[in-house]
């Protein structure tokens, strides 16, 4: 009899370690990416014409990227490899999906969903101006184009990657005139018992933040963020710290307050979701072997919550392990239970990074109602702070029937979460009461037409 | 055309282009069109890094203004572009020798 099909979704540390568990047990994978080449983005991979080393790529990620990539060069000639393919729809026990333009339907019997993270963002006045970037997004330009979003730029956020990026640009050569941490020293200095979880970790942060001051890049603390400006581009950001209202000219602005899963997937598969308090998100649920509550439908890495590249990896494996026992194989309780060792350390480091940098959610009620809150379809939030109060709105999908909030092309990825935080404040409810935004197929905008299929 | 030089624009009164190219900057030239006019670009530049190594924004102003992309991974889809007159993401999409990037919307129906 047939071994069943097994479908991943996502090449990056979960997909490939995923599959990479599944080959050793001697199942076949399909591995489904939307990117040309496999590592998801923290372990991205340049277009060929860049050359330069891992060690200057990745720094001190350079190993793990490194051990990712020969994974996948094994791979990549005994999985059914699909790079340059969107997965754009999950029902009936089928993934639709593109590549090139054309179309295909893909069946499954388990699938993972390692669909990974965007940044998660919080408006200001003039954040749709030209030049200004998610944190993700600036280092991407970095990491897989050499390149940096601006000639003077200011990172204003909160989260590991704001030291990280200032750090991996300030050493590239580019100019960063100040680095604005939402977060106090004090919300900092009580997570560290749980940020000690990670004792390495926690030792490259703190090398980073020393590196930037060694180098005199300024890092200011407790920043209550202002708003942006400039004509026709950014010129200036406008923030407050300790009363004193402060200005910096820049170019460019790298804004980041952590991450949010990409749980798009999931939800049109029909996965049950719950809320995060820690995270303040609606995640899929998923019970210890990574199992959703659709049978046979299994999640890993960011796109299942926030834990960052090293438990992407460990759960990748963790739901390979579990789905290679489904298959017949036998079921690895050693290495099992050393993964779930491992995720539990994790787990607590990564409460204490949600503590040392909150998502300043208490700025929310305070955007003037001229900042854009939905930038595809440019809803401001007066506008529907409006609509919610006069067609007494107080859930997300009648919000976004009425506003057009999460109608415009990125499905609600960028404003979905502040959306919810404005209703939820306006209304008087808790955020987890306002509920979350339905999917729709397809995940993301397609180009049309297609080409038949073969 | 020397790819880091900008082109000036009605849209901003800054000429210096938005993105810097910081290492592996002698990688080889690719000429390609840019709203009818010619541009170039380095091997591996994605669409959107060549427009913004020459100009301060990817899209011109239409109703929205004008938009230099945001998340660079795919997700925010302000990037869309007309490459050969067909749809693409500017952040997703590599650069090739002769393509023709249109930025405008009212031409891409954006």
């Amino acid at each position: 009899m047939a071994d069943p099909s097994i479908v991943i979704v996502g090449a990056g540390p979960a997909g490939i370690r995923a599959a990479d568990a599944l080959a050793r047990h001697q199942l076949r994978t399909v591995l489904i990416d939307e990117a040309p080449k496999g590592g998801g983005q923290i372990y991205r991979q340049p277009p060929d014409a860049f050359q330069r080393p891992y060690s200057a790529r990745y720094g001190f990620e350079a190993a793990k990227a490194r051990a990712i990539h020969r994974t996948m060069e094994r791979l990549a000639s005994t999985v059914d490899y699909r790079p340059s393919t969107l997965a754009w729809n999950v029902w009936n026990r089928q993934l639709d999906v593109l590549c090139a333009g054309r179309p295909d339907r893909v069946p499954f019997d388990f699938l993972v969903i390692a669909t990974g993270a965007t940044d998660r963002v919080l408006p200001l006045p003039g954040w749709t101006l030209p030049g200004v970037y998610t944190l993700g997004g600036a280092q991407i330009a970095l990491k897989y184009q050499g390149c940096a979003i601006g000639h003077r730029i200011v990172l204003l956020g909160t989260g590991p990657l704001l030291y990280l990026v200032a750090y991996q640009y300030a050493k590239a050569g580019a100019c960063i005139a100040a680095v604005l941490d939402t977060s106090t020293a004090a919300a900092k200095r009580r997570a560290l018992s749980g940020l000690a979880a990670r004792p390495r970790t926690l030792a490259k942060g703190l090398y980073y933040r020393a590196w930037l001051a060694a180098h005199g890049v300024g890092v200011e603390e407790g920043v209550e963020p202002g708003s942006i400006a400039g004509t026709g581009a950014v010129s200036q950001v406008s923030y407050r710290r300790k009363g004193a209202e402060k200005t910096i000219q820049c170019d460019a602005v790298g804004l980041g307050f952590g991450l949010r899963s990409e749980t798009q997937l999931a939800d049109l598969a029909g996965c049950r979701f719950r809320f995060d308090a820690d995270s303040r998100q609606w995640l899929p649920e998923c019970n210890t072997d990574g199992e959703s509550s659709a049978s046979g439908i299994y999640l890993a890495g960011d796109g299942a919550g926030i834990e960052g590249a090293d438990a992407a990896e460990l759960w990748g494996e963790r739901v390979g392990l579990a789905i290679a026992a489904r298959c017949g194989r036998p079921r690895d309780s050693a290495r099992i239970a050393a993964i779930d060792r491992q995720l539990a350390r994790l787990a607590r480091f990564r409460a204490g990074l949600e503590r040392a940098f909150p998502f300043p959610a208490q700025h929310v009620s305070a955007l003037s109602a001229d900042t854009i809150l939905c930038r595809c379809e440019s809803i401001r939030v007066g506008e529907a702070s409006a609509a919610i109060r006069d067609f007494k709105v107080g859930e997300m999908n009648r919000m976004k029937a009425i506003t057009r909030v999460g109608m415009g092309r990125c499905q609600g990825r960028m404003c979905g979460l502040v959306a919810a935080e404005l209703l939820a404040a306006q209304t008087r409810q808790d955020i987890a009461a306002v509920g979350r935004l339905r999917g729709q197929p397809p995940v993301k905008p397609m180009p049309m037409p297609w080409s038949s299929p073969p | 055309m020397n790819p880091n030089a900008s082109s000036p624009s009605s849209t901003d009164e800054s000429v210096q282009p938005q993105v810097v190219r910081l290492v592996e900057r002698e990688r080889p030239v690719l000429a390609f069109t840019l709203d009818g006019a010619p541009a170039s670009a380095r091997e591996g530049d994605t669409v959107l890094t060549a427009v913004l190594t020459m100009r301060r924004h990817l899209v011109e102003a239409a109703t929205d203004g004008p938009c230099s992309g945001f998340c660079l991974m795919g997700a925010c889809q302000e990037c869309w572009v007309a490459v050969d007159r067909k749809p693409v993401r500017a952040c997703s999409t590599l650069v090739t020798a002769g393509m023709h990037v249109a930025t405008r919307r009212h031409v891409i129906g954006g």
